[in-house]
């Protein structure tokens, strides 16, 4: 590991005017210092935020504001979380390991890098780790990488069908939730799921985020009505990256139709990826599987699978008919 | 370099550490505490679990210097006044170990997720705090592999603490012995 700088911050605002070229912030570290002990990641300077913005959960308008601090594990298991968005618990809870859910951060787990196992790995080529040495995985390794928005048709030098591997961030996609930043040219808020971007012709930028750019907090409007869950598929029952996951809400008229819905998916692309086009096709339909299974061919119709990733499709297909099905009233 | 004091099973220690250390790194290389173990040195396997501030984590993912103030309980830290912790008797009961190496992360974690509130993935209502099943015990230590295989005993004697002390008393145990 490449030697640094260590510092912690007193607040954001502290965080930002210690941010220089070289530098990276540190949540929990537990992408970060893993990285850096593969030799991806070479911060010359960690400024820890770990406890900036601390670790409030507080009422937000009708929603709740979750500062950027808070141990995912926190997050989880926070009575109001639990009882108004029981999607995003479930996904926290879905993600990673007791331990690691302890350390990680809620900025930290939306900034996590891919698990794209080029990318860990610094004896390989990656557009994303090194822009212009080419992407492997295209004809190698993608099992698990990306079937839709992925950016395999460009030139070499442009490629890459990474995904990413956020379990929250499919939930916070599918919740409409709002990431505050603060940068050094001031604040915003960065609406969910456009805090993250597909690769185009620049895969080494994972987010829309620019230099020091520090996220504070999480809103999360009011929850939508319906019955909402989050699933996901592996390839053991616990403590695995997702192959395919699915944030779902469905909210059924007394006639029997669709009066609105929300579907993210997570595994398939290198951002979670809002499922909009099955939206539209299953609102003010009925709610039958039919209906499901045409709404959810509607969105992968736009799938481009590589040529050993194609049972994703079939694994999304089929995981958004049965979590629809499962949350009929 | 970087200062930092930490408690570790009671006692203070101030340090000048090399800030690419971790956690583990600074409990068996400087403290010479070798009971926690590295497995992996990725967080994925959970044999260098140990609980900061009460809260279980895995030591190889965190650095030293970041762990400024806190309070460090290690598997050496668990039996209290000469006697074994209940978990530690429970897994010699229920023959939960054959190597041995992952056990004291095995325990560490135990330790930690016996005080941990609310619900898991694996939990249908999440808005009750379920009673630890043996399916929520698995799932709640997913993050301890064992390479022996020793999974059915490990579930069977945490089940058992679990059954005997109830969660809370084993939050204040697990606190008291980390003061
Ligand atoms: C073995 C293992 C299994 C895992 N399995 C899963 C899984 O199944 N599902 C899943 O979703 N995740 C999984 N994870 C990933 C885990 O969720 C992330 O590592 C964690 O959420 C990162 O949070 P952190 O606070 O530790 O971030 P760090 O590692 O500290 O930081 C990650 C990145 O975010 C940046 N950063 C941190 N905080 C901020 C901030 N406030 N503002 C701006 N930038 C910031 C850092 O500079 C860094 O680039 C797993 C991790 C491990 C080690
Ligand atoms: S898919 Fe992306 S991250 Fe993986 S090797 Fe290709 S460029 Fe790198
Ligand atoms: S050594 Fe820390 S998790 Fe494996
Ligand atoms: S007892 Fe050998 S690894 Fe668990």
């Amino acid at each position: 590991m490449k030697p640094f700088e260590y510092t912690r911050a007193r607040d954001a605002g502290d965080a930002v005017a210690r941010f220089r070229a070289g530098a990276m912030y540190l949540g929990g570290g537990t992408n970060l210092v893993d990285l850096m002990r593969l030799g991806v990641a070479e911060p010359d300077h960690l400024v820890d935020v770990s406890r900036v913005g601390g670790d409030r959960i507080e009422p937000g308008g009708d929603g709740l504001l979750i500062g950027a601090g808070v141990r995912n594990s926190d997050l989880a298991a926070h009575p109001v979380v639990r009882e108004r968005y029981p999607m995003l618990a479930r996904a926290v809870l879905a993600g990673a390991s007791g331990q690691v859910r302890n350390m990680a951060t809620i900025g930290g787990n939306l900034l996590q890098r891919t698990r794209c196992p080029y990318f860990q790995d610094v004896s390989k080529p990656c557009n994303k780790r090194q822009p212009g040495s080419g992407c492997p995985a295209v004809a190698g390794d993608h099992r698990n990488l990306a079937i839709l928005g992925h950016s395999a048709g460009l030139e070499a030098a442009a490629q890459c069908v990474a995904t990413h591997p956020s379990d929250m961030a499919v939930a916070l996609a599918a919740l409409d939730a709002q990431v505050h930043v603060t940068g050094p040219d001031g604040s915003r808020v960065v609406p969910m799921p456009g805090l993250h971007r597909l690769p185009g012709d620049e895969p080494d930028r994972d987010t829309v985020l620019r230099p020091g750019d520090l996220i504070t907090a999480v809103e999360l409007p009011p929850p939508p009505p319906g019955r909402s869950t989050y699933r996901k598929v592996r390839e053991r029952a616990s403590f695995a990256f997702a192959l395919v996951s699915l944030a779902a809400v469905l909210d059924v008229g007394r006639d029997g139709t669709v009066r609105g819905c929300r579907l993210a998916l997570g595994g398939v692309a290198h951002t979670p990826w809002r499922a909009a086009r099955a939206e539209r096709a299953l609102t003010g339909a009925p709610a039958t599987a039919e209906e499901f299974t045409r709404a959810a061919g509607a969105e992968l119709a736009e799938a481009q699978p590589l040529p050993r990733n194609g049972y994703k499709v079939t694994l999304a297909r089929n995981l958004i008919v049965a979590t629809l099905q499962e949350l009929l009233p | 370099m970087g200062d930092v004091t930490v408690r570790v099973n009671g006692t203070p220690h101030s340090l000048d550490v090399d800030s690419r250390m971790s956690l583990l790194d600074l409990l068996r290389e400087r403290l010479g505490l070798t009971g926690t173990k590295k497995g992996c040195d990725h967080g994925q396997c959970g044999a260098c679990t140990v609980l900061i501030d009460g809260r279980r984590a895995v030591s190889c993912l965190a650095l030293a210097v970041a762990q400024d103030g806190a309070d460090v309980t290690t598997v050496e830290g668990l039996a209290a006044d000469g006697a074994l912790h209940p978990l530690q008797a429970a897994f010699i009961e229920r023959d939960a170990f054959q190597c041995g190496y992952c056990t004291p992360g095995q325990l560490c974690s135990a330790a930690g997720m016996l005080g941990e509130a609310g619900p898991s993935v694996v939990t249908e209502d999440l808005t009750a705090d379920p009673p630890l099943s043996a399916a929520e015990i698995r799932e709640r230590m997913s993050g301890n592999l064992c390479r022996c295989g020793a999974y059915v005993n490990i579930v069977a004697a945490i089940g058992d603490v679990a059954a005997a002390g109830g969660a809370a008393d084993m939050a204040t145990a697990v606190t008291g012995t980390a003061r």
